[in-house]
């Protein structure tokens, strides 16, 4: 495995849609004014009969998506996660979850990893939001390989999908040849027994990398991925509940109402254990190079190492 | 129009009239003002316009139709059910737990194109189904009615916007000026005029009409038929609540049913006007 090359998952949303639009001819991509950022521009290039700009105007465009999909187009409507989920949040539940129809969203630069453009742009809250809606599938792939897996999934699925993209390169963890995607099932990248560190996203790579250091200083920590939020694979996380007891979880996005609060959530009904959530707690981000704002906030491997030494032997 | 296609069209939205006002009155809830004022264009619109057959519900060249204004779905439904998409009988149990009608239109329901009532959001979809229309080259049209106070919201602009950039001329928007939301006066509420003026600045070929006149309801259909390159937008001016005199513009009737006496007096107004045109 390659662990250095590094790749953002938007790039890679991009060349998934260009590369499946000649198997998938239904398939049209609609962007707002973020082609360039969202990397659909990638799509555009390729096959610009089937991409439509819609201006700075995502209401609107969430809502042609949903009427390109009465007519048995699969539309995948593409912008910031900030402006997807959350100013778009009503149309998407209204006129795209009630009637559950297949449009795919795309939303690229999620989480605080966007950097330099500050609090306005950093969506912590978009898993929770589609958390809410019935029927509402969500994917936050972890690297380039998984993230390019999950556009076909979506693809090969019907119904509304949320797929959840970062605007920084990030390492890729899986191996191209091997990986197999499977909607809706965690994956144990590690197995361990003394703990489980369950991640989501960019997450992953820094779950797996606190588990080396964990495993060196004795604690063997088992790494599980994460890439379907919902529906949350439940058995496995009540499996890890029951085989490893105390649960951290990992995720780039609020410790409201995201992987956090939905694993939580499921073994109070399942195996209650403790479950620690790293997250962006209750706050605003702030402008910043990704990279110091993602340590800043804790969401690095150095923080999983040090919640899982003080939550240990609690 | 020839005289006895216009009574047959007048005594079907005669009918779909008594179910607006069967359909309120029995969910105790609902819309009939701005259901009232859209009954003659949903007529002709399902009568004389639309490539609409409930045999055929399904089928990818239908023409299609989005209520916008979701909220007046006691007249869709009315419609809905004189054309056979679903028994009579259902519009009694609008509303009520279980029932096939929804409160708001749901694609679900036989002959329903898509679920809305949230203002503002049809219209976005009917302009996703115009271009999926343009991108299959198929000949079908989209029509959707807007309320005058829905198109308030932002999205109606955004989706106007959109449509004329796309010259999709295969959608027809239907603006049912009443004059009345629920809070008072359109003109006082919040002002959405001079709409024609905004419609045609966004790149609409827009046609005025008069929403109870069938020669100017025909007219201004055949006028949008004839148009290339541009979205249509046809401001059709009604009177909220037309055919029920109690009801007729006023703004206390956006929202509110028939009690066992109103919906007495209704029924015996419409039957009357029924009869008349049967005579």
């Amino acid at each position: 495995m390659a662990d250095t090359i590094k790749k953002a998952t938007r790039e890679s949303y991009g060349e998934a849609l260009r590369d499946l639009a000649e198997e998938y001819k239904d398939l049209v991509v609609l962007d707002a004014d973020l082609a360039a950022a969202t990397k659909t521009g990638i799509f555009k290039k390729a096959h610009p009969e089937r991409f439509f700009d819609c201006g700075i105007a995502e209401a609107n465009m969430m809502g042609v998506a949903a009427g390109l999909a009465t007519c048995g187009k699969i539309p995948f409507a593409s912008t910031f996660a900030m402006f997807a989920a959350g100013r778009a949040f009503e149309i998407v539940r209204n006129s795209i979850g009630y009637p559950h129809l297949n449009v795919k969203i795309g939303a690229t630069h999620a989480g605080i990893s966007v950097g330099e453009d500050g609090a306005t742009h950093q969506c912590n809250e978009d898993i929770a939001l589609m958390r809410t809606i019935p029927g509402m599938t969500i994917i936050n792939p972890c690297d380039d390989v998984e993230a390019k897996a999950a556009v076909k999934a979506a693809l090969d699925f019907n119904g509304p999908v949320y797929m959840r993209f970062g605007r920084l390169a990030v390492p890729v963890v899986n191996d191209a040849a091997t990986y197999k995607f499977e909607l809706g099932k965690g994956v144990v990248m590690k197995d361990g027994s003394d703990l489980s560190i369950v991640a989501t996203g960019l997450m992953v790579n820094e779950a797996l990398e606190a588990a080396k250091v964990l495993e060196a200083d004795g604690i063997n920590a088992r790494v599980v991925n994460i890439h379907t939020i919902k529906p949350l694979d439940k058995e496995l996380i009540a499996k890890c509940a029951k085989e490893t007891g105390l649960i951290v979880t990992a995720e780039e996005h609020s410790v409201i109402g995201g992987l956090g609060a939905a694993v939580a959530e499921a073994v109070t009904e399942s195996c209650p254990v403790r479950v620690v959530k790293i997250g962006v707690n209750d706050e605003f981000g702030y402008s910043g190079p990704a990279v110091d704002l993602l340590k800043k906030f804790g969401l690095s491997a150095e923080n999983i190492v040090k919640v899982v030494k003080e939550n240990i032997n609690k | 129009m020839d005289a006895k296609m216009k009574k047959e069209l007048q005594k079907t939205a005669c009918k779909v009239r008594m179910g607006v006002i069967e359909g309120t009155y029995n969910a105790k809830s609902g819309h009939p003002g701005g259901s009232l004022s859209i009954s003659d264009t949903l007529t002709y619109l399902y009568y004389v316009v639309m490539n609409a057959d409930p045999k055929n519900a399904e089928s990818p060249d239908r023409d299609r139709f989005v209520l916008s204004k979701g909220h007046t779905a006691p007249a869709l439904y009315a419609v809905l059910a004189q054309k056979g998409y679903f028994p009579e009988e259902e519009i009694k149990s609008l509303r009520h737990i279980g029932a096939l009608l929804q409160g708001h239109p749901c694609i679900h329901t036989p002959g329903v194109d898509m679920s809305s009532g949230s203002l503002g959001q049809g219209i976005s979809a009917a302009a996703g189904m115009a271009l999926a229309g343009k991108l299959d080259k198929k000949s079908y049209k989209v029509y959707t009615i807007l309320g005058d106070g829905e198109i308030e919201e932002g999205q109606v602009w955004e989706a106007a916007m959109f449509a004329a950039h796309y010259k999709l001329d295969n959608l027809v928007a239907i603006v049912d000026s009443n004059g009345l939301q629920i809070d008072g006066p359109v003109a006082e509420v919040c002002s959405p005029e001079p709409i024609t003026d905004k419609f045609a600045a966004f790149g609409w070929h827009v046609i005025t009409m008069d929403a109870h006149d069938f020669d100017s309801i025909e007219n201004a259909f055949k006028e949008a038929a004839s148009v290339t390159g541009k979205p249509v937008a046809i401001i059709q001016k009604s009177v909220k609540g037309k055919g029920v005199s109690f009801m007729e513009n006023q703004v206390g009737w956006h929202g509110t049913a028939p009690n066992k006496e109103q919906y007495d007096q209704a029924m015996a107004e419409l039957s009357a006007q029924l009869k008349e045109l049967e005579d």
